[in-house]
């Protein structure tokens, strides 16, 4: 009845505190094909793991709410589903791989119970069927000696270790969709290519469906067929992954490609940078959210422009009034940003 | 007469450097029972006005290394002269005046400016302590600097959690620069920070050394970054500089398989180049500093590796050209062959 594996529909998660609701998630739709693998990408405080934890029910009510939207999950709408449903689904149907793996193992269990665990909950294993099954997923993983790694305790192993060891957790129900919130971000470069290759592997292997979550643009293209941009609670822009690349169409994706200094091209001597930070959360302007720090701003984004699809692409959707392809457009931008950095030079003369 | 020609030229310059900490067992009576080598022999020079990036991942060294040419630590062995100066022979008064002229950077600016004090006190607090002026003069360079970072003078009196990520970075560096130092030792400046703010702190601090005529020590684990900021590159491993070049020069011909194989694991903003790559990938993990493998440290990840390495620690030599160092057995297999061996 539908397409879509994963459906989030207009997401709204606020959370309330004693200045007022913080607008963590707001209006948030993007979607996941069987086997598909979406990254969500955006800086901290963009909503993007807010998103995430949303989508398996873990945001803490209170302070949290689910203020608005669904998320259809296999055609069931998560938000409005039993805790014993989500209890079946977490682990179940969709596994989650978080940024530090030490903070989500328990440091007093060994690692192959921890594995079996979910086993013998989910499967209904029995415990010498559940530890001959970790074993092999440790393996699969790519951990050596998963016999004897299997008795392990989590201070044991190193950090790219941990981090297959949650991989194997996470991918031990077979679930339908893995959710992986910046895996690698607190591992080294080389580490983090051997685990991206394996998330990348696996989810191909056993036909999982990934959400990736990251800041990192360059670990985006290497393993993502669909890029979700987030910004300050907000898609901003949505498009498969060599298109969003080659022709980015909003300002902020167009920031973020050219301010990262990159390895293949030849070394600028200035960097482009967006002007000014991400705005707070809980004062956030009114109308687009990036208007502030937008060189192509203009009246009309005091209101915020629908997240639609482009005449010419249906596949690619972004929220801005402005078209940065327009020769005209972009001229007056540069003038705009000129201007802005010399009033800003004076006010700190 | 030839070393003080070479030492003009070069503020800093770090002779075989050692940084060992005592590993202790038992707890009333201790006793020290290995050590762990967290800088073992480094020697490079960084010329003034110039910038050395210092990559390697976590483990490798770099913050200890950068942390004891600043005499946060007192070294085991070797020699960091400073504008002529041995800084492991100095201690108190002289230490405490040379310290001036180097500063630090840190990574996390949440977590190095003290939440208690107004952001005009935290950057004239190294002032009043070296007495460089009068409160009214203290004052007045307290506001330029601030408009120097880009921020405006009247922030003076606002605390730090009035101020993003950048905005704090940004006073971190004001407040390097108040006792106008000649060298600035940056530790992941910028890993904390946001991406799309990133890009403004890094201009910022290459402003600054055009401006100041500052030399820097630019530690990072991002091999794009330092790319962008250095002149010249030095890799660490395991307590160790396996490669040190200029930066162009590392990057297009580098002649240790782990500088090779940092530069292939670097993913790449563009989904065509990454499809096409051919990475190199490493297996296993960083060996622990504490049970230092034998002959050279990165064979137990070399794809490269053979039955000398294991034997044989590479001496750190010139290999094309005299400014191009690297300590590998196979240096000429690196740039040319494949690297599966």
């Amino acid at each position: 009845m539908n397409e879509y594996l994963l459906d989030v529909q207009d997401l709204q998660t606020y959370f309330k505190t004693r200045a007022g609701y913080v607008h963590a998630v707001d209006g948030v739709s993007f979607a996941v094909r069987s086997g598909e693998k979406v990254a969500l990408v955006g800086e901290s405080g963009c909503g993007k793991s807010v998103t995430a934890l949303s989508i398996m029910r873990l945001v803490a009510q209170p302070p949290g709410e689910y203020a608005g939207g669904h998320i259809l999950f296999a055609g069931e709408d998560l938000l409005a589903a039993s805790e014993r449903t989500m209890r079946s689904i977490r682990g179940g149907q969709i596994g989650i791989i978080f940024q530090d793996p030490l903070a989500c193992l328990n440091p007093t269990m060994t690692v192959g119970k921890q594995i079996a665990e979910g086993l013998q909950l989910h499967l209904k294993l029995n415990a010498t069927e559940a530890r001959r099954r970790a074993i092999t997923l440790l393996e699969q993983v790519g951990i050596p000696a998963p016999e004897q790694r299997f008795a392990a305790f989590p201070h044991q192993f190193s950090g790219g270790m941990r981090q297959r060891v949650m991989i194997a957790m996470a991918l031990a129900c077979r679930p339908r969709l893995l959710i992986a919130d910046e895996p690698t971000t607190a591992l080294d470069v080389t580490v983090q290519a051997q685990i991206l290759e394996l998330i990348s592997s696996v989810c191909e292997e056993f036909g999982t469906s990934l959400i990736l979550i990251t800041h990192d643009l360059g670990v985006v293209a290497g393993i993502a067929d669909r890029v979700v941009v987030m910004y300050a609670g907000k898609v901003v822009e949505e498009a498969p992954t060599d298109e969003l690349f080659a022709h980015p169409r909003h300002p902020y994706t167009l920031g973020l490609l050219s301010s990262v200094p990159r390895l293949d091209e030849a070394r600028r001597n200035e960097l482009d940078t967006i002007d000014g930070s991400p705005p707070d959360l809980l004062h956030p302007p009114s109308g687009c959210p990036f208007m502030p720090r937008c060189t192509f701003a203009r009246a009309a984004c005091r209101t915020m422009p629908p997240l639609i699809p482009l005449p010419e692409q249906s596949t690619h959707r972004k929220a801005c009034w402005a078209d940065i392809t327009n020769p005209e457009e972009q001229a007056s931008a540069q003038r705009r940003q000129q201007a802005r950095r010399a009033a800003l030079q004076t006010a700190t003369d | 007469m030839v070393d003080t020609l070479v030492a003009s030229k070069l503020l800093l310059d770090v002779r075989d450097l050692q940084m060992y900490f005592p590993v202790t067992k038992g707890i009333v009576l201790q006793r020290t029972v290995g050590h762990v080598q967290a800088v073992d022999g480094v020697s490079f020079g960084i010329e003034r006005g110039k910038t050395l990036g210092l990559v390697g991942e976590s483990g490798s060294g770099k913050t200890t290394l950068g942390r004891t040419i600043i005499r946060l630590y007192k070294p085991t062995a070797g020699q960091v002269f400073f504008d002529g100066q041995d800084l492991a022979q100095v201690q108190g008064a002289a230490l405490w005046r040379i310290r001036q002229q180097m500063q630090m950077i840190f990574q996390d600016p949440f977590a190095s400016l003290n939440p208690r004090f107004t952001i005009g006190t935290l950057i004239a607090e190294p002032m009043h302590i070296y007495k460089t002026g009068m409160a009214q003069e203290i004052r007045s360079r307290t506001e330029e600097l601030l408009r120097v970072v880009g921020l405006r003078s009247e922030y003076m009196d606002r605390y730090p959690h009035e101020f993003s990520g950048g905005q704090r970075q940004r006073i971190a560096i004001a407040r390097a620069l108040s006792l106008n130092p000649q060298l600035i030792i940056a530790d992941e400046p910028v890993s904390a920070l946001d991406v799309s703010v990133r890009a403004q702190v890094l201009n910022l601090l290459q402003q600054l050394q055009r401006q100041f005529h500052l030399t820097y020590l630019f530690v990072s684990h991002d091999l794009s970054v330092v790319r962008h900021v250095a002149d010249r590159v030095a890799v660490m491993y395991l307590g160790k500089i396996v490669e040190l070049a200029d930066r162009d020069e590392l990057y297009l011909a580098p002649q240790h398989p782990y500088t090779k194989a940092l530069l292939s694991a670097v993913p790449i903003p563009d989904p065509q180049i990454e499809k096409k790559r051919q990475r190199i990938i490493l297996s296993g993990d960083l060996p622990s500093p504490f049970h230092m493998p034998r002959g050279c440290r990165f064979h137990t990840r070399c794809p490269m590796a053979q039955s000398i390495c294991r034997e044989i620690e590479p001496a750190f030599e010139a290999k094309m050209g005299h400014e191009h160092f690297a300590a590998c057995h196979f240096s000429e297999q690196v740039s040319g062959a494949a690297p599966q061996a």
